[in-house]
């Protein structure tokens, strides 16, 4: 963790803290107006952890918290200094390097410090963090910054790339699960886990996604010539069929790992007394195996939607909408705003997901 | 009734049962017992169809079992096993309603049963029936194993090994629960173990198996007075089986009715083994016998000695 605190230094000495550019497309010029101070409470930090004393733990902890709070404030009080000096309208203040590494180490660091917490305190600090940083955002602290701008310019747009990025996923999750489950299954009984099945599956995940995506295009453009009625219902090369395709071919193969992990996590002798009582095999799958093997199979689904959002962006690239239309056409324009825009939508997506299916995790494991 | 008829079963190249008749009669406690890999658990699978029989039939109240629905098969049948499988996400009192369940019992029936089975099996721990199973000691588990087995009130109950994993002491309270709820039900009985001990102390008939055959059927003194070959007085233990007649005989059948004794008396239900147990204990060789309570006759050690007696 003293490593952390150093990458913290140096990059508040050396890296652009914020860029002030004359407009959205060309690159800034690199400013970090609190170079020193920054790279002093690093080296505090540093100091912190150094110590070897119980009570510097709560210390650095809270300096930790303090960064991951402070680090988007500064950056906005300064981006908006920086554009208050400015001459044209056009100026655009964007997130340097230094403030992205250092704001990487302190979550970092907290992240490190948290873990010997218990659950309700870890989660009560994350939500502060969230609560700080919507609060600010909701009072206009970040609004200087061209990250804010760019969202702003583009907010309804915005807000339908994210229904539709949450719309594959969730589409992409359910069909996953409708056929990985019972292939899951089919394996388990065949007990050929490392069977034909599973080869396959796992050789599609080593298809790169841009190139299935693109290979797709042909057969489903065919399809929807074939039989008109399919087009007319949206369906064809391009959009969102191929694109939930693409994704719940990756789905597949952890959906019938985990599928066939929470069956085998179902005590053969439980199995056995069921049989051998009277349970049909679709009485012994819902009232021993599921519930047995659920926490399991949630595990894995926590996984395959979280992959499954960050696969999502690339789909943009076969028009089927989502978040990842933000990546392109900020690549496209240059406007590295609008790139992250997306991209820290995507991530911030991934992590609410990645959360939610926690807390149901958490829910389902209190009982014994 | 069950009742095995030229039963045979391959497993690949071996033999398990080989061309196997047997007819076990209602109300009977029939324990099989044999080394292990001698086919006895197989030949139990077989009558509720866990395991198919490639040749011969198997017959349940005068019925071919292949002849049932094997839901409907099981369901009318107890069984209980030795890793007891109690499902761990369901309590105690849902794991003995299963079969009630699937027979679809109204609720209110199923409760009363469920209670009633508490007692029988003596789970007396107040609460127990919402617990769930990982909180319950190894003979408690198997109580409310055998408390699932016998719900639904089959005719017949199968049981594998039930009391195989358990302490001596547990072993032989859970023998005298079975044995005294067989005795009140009548309930047909199929019992696997490879433990003698338990098989004669249990069992109305005996049937031993090795490699795949019934080598000999008949009551437990039957087998140890008459033993059909070597094998079998081998197994049943040599000059041991002398020893162990003293647990199968009763007091009752060798006492001297009539005759006085001094000492702490003995129940003449006891075996000669509890008696011959006391008197080294009392250092005497004479015991009173009671019966409720009323002195009826004398256990004298010399008897116990004779021959054939």
């Amino acid at each position: 963790m003293w490593a952390l605190s150093v990458v913290g230094m140096l990059a508040a000495l050396f890296p652009a803290f914020l860029l002030i550019a004359p407009n959205r497309l060309l690159t800034g010029e690199a400013i970090r107006p609190q170079a020193w101070p920054l790279a002093l409470a690093w080296l505090a930090i540093a100091v912190c952890t150094g110590l070897p004393a119980r009570a510097a733990r709560p210390v650095v902890t809270t300096l930790a918290w303090l960064a991951v709070c402070g680090l988007p404030l500064l950056a906005g009080l300064d981006a908006r200094i920086a554009l208050s000096e400015a001459s044209a309208f056009s100026v655009r203040a964007q997130l340097g390097a230094g403030f992205w590494l250092m704001w990487l180490a302190a979550a970092l660091l907290l992240l490190d410090r948290l873990r010997g917490l218990r659950v309700p305190t870890r989660t009560a600090l994350w939500v502060a963090v969230l609560a700080v940083l919507v609060g600010c955002a909701w009072v206009g602290v970040f609004d200087a910054l061209g990250l804010v701008r760019e969202w702003r310019a583009q907010r309804a747009p915005f807000a339908l790339a994210t229904v539709e990025h949450l719309r594959l996923a969730a589409v992409t999750l359910v069909l996953a699960l409708l056929v990985g489950a019972p292939l899951g299954w089919w394996v388990w009984r065949r007990r050929r886990s490392d069977g034909l099945l599973v080869g396959v599956l796992a050789f599609l995940q080593t298809v790169p996604s841009l190139a299935l995506f693109a290979l797709l295009i042909g057969p489903f453009a065919w399809l929807a010539h074939l039989w008109p009625a399919l087009g007319s219902l949206g369906f064809g090369g391009t959009g969102a069929a191929p694109a939930v395709f693409a994704l719940v071919l990756y789905a597949l193969l952890p959906v019938v790992r985990y599928t066939v992990a929470g069956l085998d996590a179902v005590p053969s002798d439980a199995r056995e007394a069921a049989r051998g009582l009277g349970m049909s095999r679709a009485q012994l799958l819902w009232r021993v195996q599921l519930p047995l093997g659920w926490p399991v199979l949630l595990a894995g689904l926590r996984i395959v939607a979280v992959q499954t959002v960050g696969l999502a962006a690339v789909a943009a690239l076969i028009g089927a909408g989502g978040l990842g239309r933000f990546v392109f056409l900020g690549i496209g324009q240059g406007a590295i705003d609008m790139v992250l825009l997306g991209t820290l939508a995507i991530i911030a997506l991934a992590l609410a997901i990645d959360f939610l299916f926690q807390g149901v995790l958490a829910l389902t494991e209190r009982a014994p | 009734m069950i009742e095995f008829e030229h039963v045979c079963k391959r497993f690949g190249d071996r033999m398990v049962i080989d061309d196997l008749s047997l007819r076990i009669d209602d109300g009977e406690l029939f324990v099989l017992v044999g080394p292990s890999g001698s086919g006895k658990s197989t030949l139990l699978r077989m009558v509720n169809r866990l395991v198919p029989v490639d040749a011969g039939s198997v017959r349940v109240g005068g019925e071919d079992v292949r002849s049932l629905d094997v839901e409907t098969l099981r369901r009318g049948i107890g069984y209980a096993i030795q890793s007891v499988g109690l499902f761990p996400h369901r309590t105690v009192a849902e794991n003995i309603a299963t079969v009630p369940r699937l027979l679809r019992w109204p609720e209110a029936r199923i409760r009363e049963r469920v209670d009633e089975l508490i007692d029988l099996l003596r789970l007396d721990d107040p609460g127990i029936g919402t617990r769930y199973p990982s909180t319950l000691s190894g003979g408690q588990q198997q109580r409310v194993g055998v408390a699932r087995a016998l719900a639904a009130r089959p005719r017949i109950v199968l049981m594998d090994e039930p009391f195989g994993a358990l302490d001596p002491l547990t072993r032989e309270s859970l023998q005298a629960s079975l044995k005294a709820i067989q005795r009140d039900t009548g309930t047909t009985i199929l019992f696997v173990t490879h433990d003698l001990d338990e098989a004669f102390g249990l069992a109305d008939r005996v049937g031993l198996m090795l490699g795949g055959r019934l080598v000999q059927v008949g009551t437990p003194l039957d087998l140890l007075r008459h033993p059909v070959d070597e094998r079998v007085s081998d197994f049943v233990g040599g000059t041991r089986a002398r020893l162990r007649e003293l647990a199968v005989r009763r007091v009752r059948d060798s006492m001297r009715a009539g005759e006085h004794a001094d000492g702490e008396p003995l129940d003449a239900d006891a075996t000669l083994q509890d008696a011959l147990g006391a008197m080294l204990a009392q250092g005497r060789e004479r015991l009173p016998v009671h019966e409720q309570g009323r002195a009826v006759g004398a256990i004298v050690l010399g008897d116990l000695v004779a021959r054939g007696a």
